[in-house]
């Protein structure tokens, strides 16, 4: 997806103008000209200044505003890339209720599937995986792994 | 001499060795399989080695890297597709040399150019670390300041693709960097009453993000394309490569030059130099004609190149935490990690473990001849794993490494937030290694700014009051001054005209 550089431009200008509102709140440091407000001031004013050159060069350029790349006009291409994000938006809620092992086994299923191994391949890799990342991080490494619904079973 | 004897028997004891191998081959592995880049592999391996004492830590790095930018150029010879982004310079050569069925000369000349660049770079690094250092530890606040700021418009001028672009990325590392509390004041910025952002981001996750999970959603959308492999048996890669070392010394040498100062210069590392030697061997070649049609001079100057750049980007790594390329910004958060951080002093505080980094550095590159040999071999069969069981198996071991960092579920949302970010930064030519840069020098720069502000009472006039800082603060503005000098001067023709 490409964006025009106009498009870009104004958000960089806004995203400026948000920054710089947020740090009027900034305290000074004691008998200090500048305080914590001062980089990110100028952090702000240089978007301002590159987003307005962005615009500049977006209005030549002209229009499309928003050029899709060949991949988004590809259904299963698009849910691929939705599928990773998914990935790691379930992981993230799912580990701690239901543990790592079970949570990376149907994460891993999910993605071979989708990425289009065959099933019982995909079951096995995905088990296999899970067990050796486990016992690499939480035993080698002892990293705090939870274990979830299979508490019980913890070893 | 005995911090020499002390590194040789840190480096030459069997778990260091054994992470060594385990690290060769994997380095050797990523390296080979497009779409895995030397740069992810350092981010992959930082969560293993927050497990271990410093040296392996440092090692484990160093040969898989050195590894990486190697095994990459196999995949350029056998399917045209770069292994890693420092590749890319010469693939199409090396493809064409295939075809014309000089695979092993071009295989050959990728590994052994690889070996003389790699311990090209390492000398350099080993003969002027120290010697800058002795320098350096006569820097104050008013130095770093200039050479932070010089740094990071080296960044922008020698990056892929537009200026502007590269100071919008840079800008963006930079706003990064001054979120939480670590700024001069103290002062939570842009934290929104997150506890976990008040630690910032968390610049391991962050690398983790930007150079694995987008390279993941980058094959996710590229699933489609099939690639033809070169399915000849490999014969003895070694011949004719002392007749090339004749017949191109220049090259060599240039190469490795050009490549460890590209290297030392801040945000470029071997992918840069790659370009640029190879350009610049196609210039200065006797038959320029010949390049681009499967001809091996510009492979032997750009593989060296990209080989000596990895070295000469430790040098201003070590000696001002001023990181030389991408692996070195993320090594310098593994040597705070470590406790041996970056600086002048860490040739005074912890000489034996920068002489075991060094004895590592030119072990890689001796290891690789067998190892690399090795893996030529065994190229066929590396591209022959699939790519999509590949994938969601890094991603899982993506989430588990930037766990096991802080062991916090956050950091799993930063992964993704800064993966997609940089998925679509990359897709738009933004590029991403000013974004890094900007986020490891921006508290850095605000620092000594400040620091140096207290120092001079406020005056502006304290950065030139001293005789390396006025040096270093005319060349940064004789830099910035450059572009606009030229525009002038071009208005002014076009007016006379």
């Amino acid at each position: 997806m490409r964006i025009n550089d106009a498009v870009a431009g104004v958000a960089l200008i806004a995203l400026a103008v948000a920054i710089l509102v947020h740090i009027q709140g900034y305290p000074m440091m004691p008998g200090q000209k500048y305080g914590p407000a001062l980089f990110p001031g100028l952090i702000a004013v240089g978007f301002i200044v590159t987003g307005a050159l962005l615009v500049r060069r977006g209005v030549k350029a002209g229009f499309p505003l928003l050029a899709l790349g060949e991949w988004m006009r590809d259904r299963g291409l698009v849910t691929n890339f939705l599928a990773v994000c998914a990935a790691l938006v379930f992981y993230a809620l799912a580990v701690d209720p239901l543990g790592f092992i079970p949570t990376g086994v149907i994460l891993l299923v999910a993605l071979f599937l989708k990425f289009g191994v065959r099933p019982p391949g995909a079951v096995v890799t995905a088990v296999a995986t899970t067990l050796v990342m486990h016992w690499l991080f939480y035993k080698l490494l002892r990293v705090p792994l939870p274990w979830g619904i299979l508490e019980r079973f913890a070893w | 001499m005995e911090h020499i004897a002390t590194a040789f028997g840190l480096v030459f004891e069997p778990y260091t060795l054994g992470v060594i191998f385990v690290s060769s081959l994997f380095g050797l592995f990523v390296g080979a399989v497009p779409g895995l880049t030397a740069t992810m592999a350092t981010a992959l391996l930082v969560p293993v080695t927050f497990f271990m004492p410093p040296v392996p830590a440092i090692a484990s790095i160093v040969t898989a890297t050195a590894m990486a930018i190697f095994s990459g150029d196999i995949p350029g010879a056998l399917i045209r597709i770069p292994g890693t982004p420092a590749s890319a310079a010469y693939t199409d050569e090396s493809y064409m040399m295939t075809k014309k069925g000089q695979a092993e000369t071009v295989l050959g000349a990728d590994l052994v150019f690889s070996v003389i660049g790699g311990i090209f770079g390492t000398i350099v690094l080993v003969a002027a670390a120290p010697a800058l250092a002795e320098v350096a530890l006569k820097f104050s606040s008013f130095e770093y300041f200039w050479l932070v700021l010089l740094g990071l418009t080296c960044a922008v001028i020698i990056t892929i693709g537009e200026t502007l672009k590269g100071v919008v990325s840079l800008l963006f590392g930079l706003l990064i960097s001054s979120i939480g509390l670590d700024n001069p004041a103290g002062h939570p910025r842009f934290t929104f009453g997150s506890i976990e952002l008040l630690g910032s981001v968390g610049l391991i996750p962050m690398m983790i993000g930007m150079f694995a999970v987008s390279e993941i959603l980058r094959f996710s959308v590229s699933l489609r394309e099939t690639t033809e492999v070169f399915q000849k048996q490999i014969g003895n890669v070694f011949r004719g490569m002392w007749g090339l070392c004749l017949q191109y010394p220049w090259s060599i040498v240039r190469g490795s030059v050009l490549g460890t100062l590209i290297g030392a210069l801040p945000g470029a590392g071997a992918d840069i130099a790659a370009w640029m030697s190879y350009a610049m061997s196609k210039r200065f070649s006797k038959t320029p004609e010949k390049f681009g049609t499967g001809h091996v001079e510009g492979i032997v100057e750009a593989g060296a190149a990209n080989n000596s750049a990895l070295a000469g980007a430790w040098i201003p790594a070590l000696v001002f935490g001023i990181p030389g390329d991408s692996i070195t910004a993320i090594v310098i958060g593994v040597l705070y990690i470590k406790g041996m951080n970056p600086g002048p002093t860490i040739f005074i505080n912890n000489p034996e473990n920068i002489y075991a980094v060094f004895i590592v550095f030119f072990m890689a590159n001796l290891l690789m001849i067998p190892l690399g040999w090795a893996c030529i071999k065994a190229g066929r069969r590396i591209l022959d794993v699939p790519r999509n069981v590949l994938m969601p198996i890094i991603l899982l071991f993506c989430i588990v490494g930037a766990f096991a960092i802080n062991n916090t579920v956050f950091a799993v949302a930063v992964i993704l937030v800064f993966g997609v970010i940089a998925y679509f930064m990359e897709e738009n030519g933004y590029p991403v290694a000013p974004a890094i840069l900007g986020l490891i020098l921006g508290t850095m720069l605000e620092e000594n700014f400040i620091s140096s502000m207290i120092k001079s009472d406020g005056r502006f006039t304290g950065f030139f009051e001293r005789p390396i800082a006025a040096g270093l603060g005319v060349v940064a503005i004789v830099v910035w001054l450059w572009p606009l000098a030229k525009w002038l001067r071009g208005r002014w023709r076009a007016a006379a005209a």
